[in-house]
Order: C-alpha cells, then structure tokens, then sequence
C-alpha cells in the first residue's frame, strides 16, 4: 500500500466478514422457520433471526463501507489519513456497540431489551431495520461524526479527486438521513413517511453514490483507464442516480396514508431508477474492454463486472417489476419484496464491498495480488454465491407471484397461512439454494488463508502484463 | 461519450438535478403535510382522550414487542405473518376479537407449524394493542389492501 494509515481498513474489512458470516446463518434459521414453524421457537423467534440477518447486514455493510474509505481516500488524496488513531477506536467502538446490541437481541427478549435501555424516553425501537436500542443508534452517529471528520479532514489537506468527493457526499447523505432513525410520532403515517427518508434515501439515494465512488475507484486501479474519463461516468451516473431516485421515494407513498398523486410521482419517477445502473453495467463494461493494463487481480475484476450486472437486475429490474402503482396494489408487501430486497441489496451493496475487500486486501497483506489457486477460489465462490442468489430470487418471485394470486387477486382469496403452505415448496428450494450460498461464502474465506499459505510459500500472482 | 460532452458539464447535471429534486421533493413533502389531516386520522391521537392515549400505549407496545419483525402494517414489514393494517377489519371490526387471538397463543408454540409468541399482556395492554390496530385500520390507504385477507 502506498500509505501506511491505509492500513486501518483491514480490521473494518475482516469484521464486516465476520458478521456477513452470522448474517447468512441466521438467514439460513429463518428460511427454515419459514417452511418448520416451530424451529428454534420459542428459543429464537422469526422476529429476532430477522432482526439479526438485517441489522448485521447493514452493520457489515457500513463497515466495509468505512474501511472502502479510510482505505482509498488516503490514496486518493495523496497523504496520510488525518487520525489513524481515531479510526482504529472507532472500529472497537463500532464492533462492541454492535457486539451488545446482537447479544441483547440473542439473550433477551426484545421487550426487555426495550426496558434495560430505556426506549419509554427516547421511543427510536421495533421499526423495521432501525430495531437499534436508541442508545446503540447514539453510537452510530458518534461514530459516524468520528468517521466524517476523519475522511473530510484528510480530503480537505489532499488531493480533491472526484472519487474522493462523490464519497465524501455520499457519507455525509448517509449520517444526515440517519437522523430521521429518531424522528418516531405516535401518527403511523407520519412515522412511515420519515421512516422511508432513512430507509429509501439511504439505499436508493447516497448509498448508490458510495458504490459508484467506489466501483471508479477500483477501476481505476485495475484498467488504468484515464481519470477523467471515468469521473465523467461517475458524475453522469450519480446525476441520474438522484434525479430519479429522489422523487422515486414515491413508490414507498402509495398505500400508507399519504395522498393519492404520490401513485403518479412514484411510478414515472422509480420507473426511470434503473437507468443509472443500466449507464452502471455499461461504464463497467467499457472500462474493462478499454482497459490499459492486465491487473494481477482478475477476482478484484470480475467482482467489480458482478457487481454492475447484479445491481443492474437486482434493483434495476426486481424493482421497477414491482414500481409501477397499478402492479404494486397487488404486490406490496408479498414475496415480491423480498424477492427484489435479496438481490438488491446482493448485487449492489454486498457486492461492491466484496469488489474493493478483494482489490484491497491483498495490498493491505502486502501483494499485488493473491496467488492464482487462491484467486481461482474466490471465483467459485463468486459464481455459487452469485447463482444461488439469482435462484433465491426466481424462487421468491415464484412463491410471490401465487401468493399474490391466491390471497389478492383470484375470486376467493385465502387467508395469509392458507397460502403460505401452499407456496411452501419454494421456501424449500430458497432454503437448499441458500445451503449453495453458504458454501460458496466458506470458499470465499477459504480463499483468504489459501492467498496467506502461498504468500507464505513464495507462489505469487502471475505477473502484470500489457492489454492483449 | 462524445467529446462534446464534458466532464464539467456531467458535474453541472449532478449538482443541478440534486439540488433541483431534493427541493421538489421538499414541496412535495409539505403539500403531503397540507393534505394529511383529511387522511390519517390524527384527531383519533389526541392525547388528552382515552382513546388518544390508547392509541400512543398500543403503539409503544407494537414497537417494544418488534411485531414488524413478523408481521405487515400497511404492507411494510416481514412477510412471515399476516398483514394487521387491516386485521381490525378482518376480524369483523371487532377489538375483542384481536385481544382474543392474541391471548390464546400457546406458550412452546404449534408442533410444526409458525405460531405467535404468548406475549403475557395486561388486559389495559391488550385494550391498548386493539385501538392502535383499529386506527390503523381507519387510515385511507387508497383502498389497499386489494382484498380482506391483506
């Protein structure tokens, strides 16, 4: 690495895997529970797996997210980060704040959770995703105001690149929104509205800013392609991003209370939210085929092109199947949401983190690039992590589409339970393909002590050459 | 892309088009807010009625058991159970019928089968629970849920 304070990623990089690890355990205990009710019950309730698998997604995610930063930025500005030291408390801080809050869900009921913290003063809890004790949601904004002040600092004395600042708007969009997690009115429409301003314009909005500065960056690095080319890119893509993207909170105001010209707002507006990522797969493709040189890491790669097509059909296209208000009458709230939620979140958010911990990691371990056995590892483990993730897809879909059908649309329609057991076959078939995913994230970690043993035997990456 | 198109010109469409929807959404947000009062029901959550205070208690307790972690309420929510937006309605607008339910619920569960916590809840907590399900059964959601089985 070409800065020493670049070196604060990697505990960020090797927790977020931890607790990507426990976030598809605890998926694989509630796709069980889906089709044996009463597994683990009353031991583990549905609601706490749930709670687990979401919050420790968006944990990793974030932490990755800070590692992605304080790793390029340094590079990007051309100087040290501004507080190493800074960076490395708030990881502990981060990790034992998240550590407490899986253990209290684990160990105590939730209501008790609710108790011990004191949520009857400050009511922020048992709202979808923002679960946190209000207490752990105060954690994350300190360390998330830690964190800014860290970045923007070191950007601030650097180089200003575009990547750099694209970022920074992005991190800094991240914490603002965060706020409205403590924004809880007894008035349920006014809760659900504000609500969304966390939930969509985070994962719709500046999250997608964070993955587009980071996909550049990484493209950077491995196609040599020039600078502002890409930046160009990055900007025209962010442009439609938030154009389309901001509006679309729209498809979230059709049926909860809000007043009925949101059905016309939302579904112009989000139907045009799979164009950035369409220009997305497009800049990535073009990239790589006017690439200048043969990176060493072909993974790094492959994750970055994954990761433009998988977000492209995940929230490209699995949304805008359910945007349109018309369909979303029938679908909101089905299997179709979580058909479209799991590859979303798959091919944008843990995909992109993927991209830069496979570009990184090696160099934080002091290599270009991981031996070619260990790279060929980490491409199984992208394929079977990516197919079975389409499957779990298809079969959601599957399983919402007759739900839809049987409870919403036919001349009778049944009660929810009815049509669960009837749609169970699919939850069966999400469940083996979700066994597929689990193997293809034990590869995935394998591939890491195989790069150290080859490292440590002397077998390094096949040497850089010039573009065929 | 053309060289016509430069990069400082993708940067003016960025800040722009943020800046310009951020702003509509902005006046979107505050003509929903003009519009609410006739759709959300908020002269039910006056504090200073039983009723109003029925509702607020039922829906700590909907947050503080994490009832969203199964259920839906207006279709947000886990999909594990079923939809409540409308379960007031469903249970034939009866309150007493939903603290029933919710009351009946085996402590170890249904062998095989996906079953409701006994949560142990107070009478007061249960009346509390049913208004808060009520109200939102009294939200105009624009006809949804397409049919009564939510």
């Amino acid at each position: 690495m070409k800065y020493q304070s670049q070196a604060v990623a990697k505990p960020y990089f090797i927790a977020a895997i931890a607790l990507f690890v426990a976030q598809i355990l605890f998926g694989l205990i509630m796709g069980l529970q889906y089709v044996v009710g009463d597994f683990l019950f009353p031991e583990i309730p549905f609601n706490v797996a749930r709670m687990v698998h979401t919050n420790a997604l968006i944990v990793w995610l974030l932490m990755a997210f800070m590692g992605a930063a304080y790793y390029l930025v340094p590079e990007e500005s051309e100087r040290e980060l501004a507080m190493p030291w800074l960076a490395t408390l708030m990881f502990w801080v981060f990790l034992v704040a998240a550590g407490l809050t899986v253990a209290g869900y684990l160990l105590v009921p939730y209501s008790s959770l609710a108790k011990i913290t004191g949520n009857e003063f400050f009511p922020t809890m048992g709202r979808e995703f923002l679960e946190q004790p209000t207490i752990t949601k105060v954690g994350i904004v300190i360390v998330a105001l830690a964190f800014l002040a860290n970045i923007g600092l070191t950007i601030l004395k650097g180089r200003k690149t575009v990547v750099s600042l694209v970022l920074l708007i992005g991190l800094t969009g991240l914490a603002v929104f965060f706020l409205f997690a403590f924004y809880n009115p007894t008035n349920l429409v006014l809760d659900k509205y504000y609500w969304w301003w966390v939930v969509h314009l985070w994962v719709e909005g500046v999250w997608e800013l964070i993955l587009g500065s980071i996909l550049a960056f990484v493209l950077i690095k491995t196609t040599g392609v020039d600078r502002e080319v890409i930046e160009k890119w990055l900007y025209i893509i962010i442009a439609m991003t938030l154009i389309t993207g901001i509006i679309g909170t729209g498809h979230h105001y059709y049926w909860i209370g809000t007043p009925e010209y949101w059905q016309l707002w939302g579904s112009i507006f989000s139907a045009m939210e799979p164009i950035p990522f369409f220009m997305m797969t497009v800049f990535a493709f073009n990239m790589v085929n006017k690439r200048r040189r043969n990176h060493p890491n072909k993974a790094a790669v492959l994750w970055a092109l994954g990761t433009a097509v998988m977000a492209f059909l995940g929230a490209g296209v699995w949304g805008f199947l359910h945007t349109l208000a018309p369909v979303n009458y029938y679908t909101h709230g089905t299997q179709i949401t979580a058909a479209h939620g799991h590859m979303a979140f798959y091919g944008a958010y843990v995909m992109i983190n993927l991209t830069i911990i496979s570009y990184a990691m090696p160099i934080l371990n002091g290599r270009e690039a991981n031996s070619p056995r260990s790279q060929v590892l980490e491409m199984w483990s992208f394929w079977l992590m990516t197919i079975s993730m389409v499957f779990i897809t298809l079969f959601l879909t599957a399983a919402g589409i007759l739900q839809v059908y049987l409870q919403r649309f036919s001349d009778n329609p049944l009660p929810f339970m009815v049509v669960q057991e009837k749609i169970a076959i699919f939850y069966w078939l999400r469940e083996f393909t979700g066994l597929v995913f689990l193997i293809g994230l034990i590869l995935y970690i394998w591939s890491f002590f195989a790069a150290a043993k080859d490292a440590k035997a002397g077998v390094g990456a096949e040497p850089t050459g010039a573009a065929a | 892309m053309s060289q016509t198109f430069t990069k400082s010109m993708a940067r003016n469409i960025f800040y722009g088009g943020a800046v310009f929807f951020f702003l509509l959404f902005l006046a979107l947000t505050f003509d929903t807010h003009q519009a609410l009062p006739k759709r959300d029901q908020r002269h039910l959550l006056d504090s200073a009625t039983e009723v109003g205070q029925r509702i607020a208690k039922g829906k700590a307790l909907w947050e503080e058991n994490n009832c969203i972690g199964c259920h839906t309420l207006l279709g947000e929510g886990a999909y594990f159970a079923p939809e409540l937006g409308n379960v007031y309605v469903r249970f034939g607008n009866s309150k007493e019928a939903i603290k029933a339910f919710i009351k009946s619920r085996p402590e170890n569960g249904i062998t095989g089968r996906r079953s409701m916590p006994q949560f142990h809840f107070s009478d007061e907590e249960l009346d509390a629970l049913a208004e808060f399900l009520k109200y939102a059964s009294e939200i105009d959601t624009s006809g949804w849920p397409p049919s009564k089985q939510g």
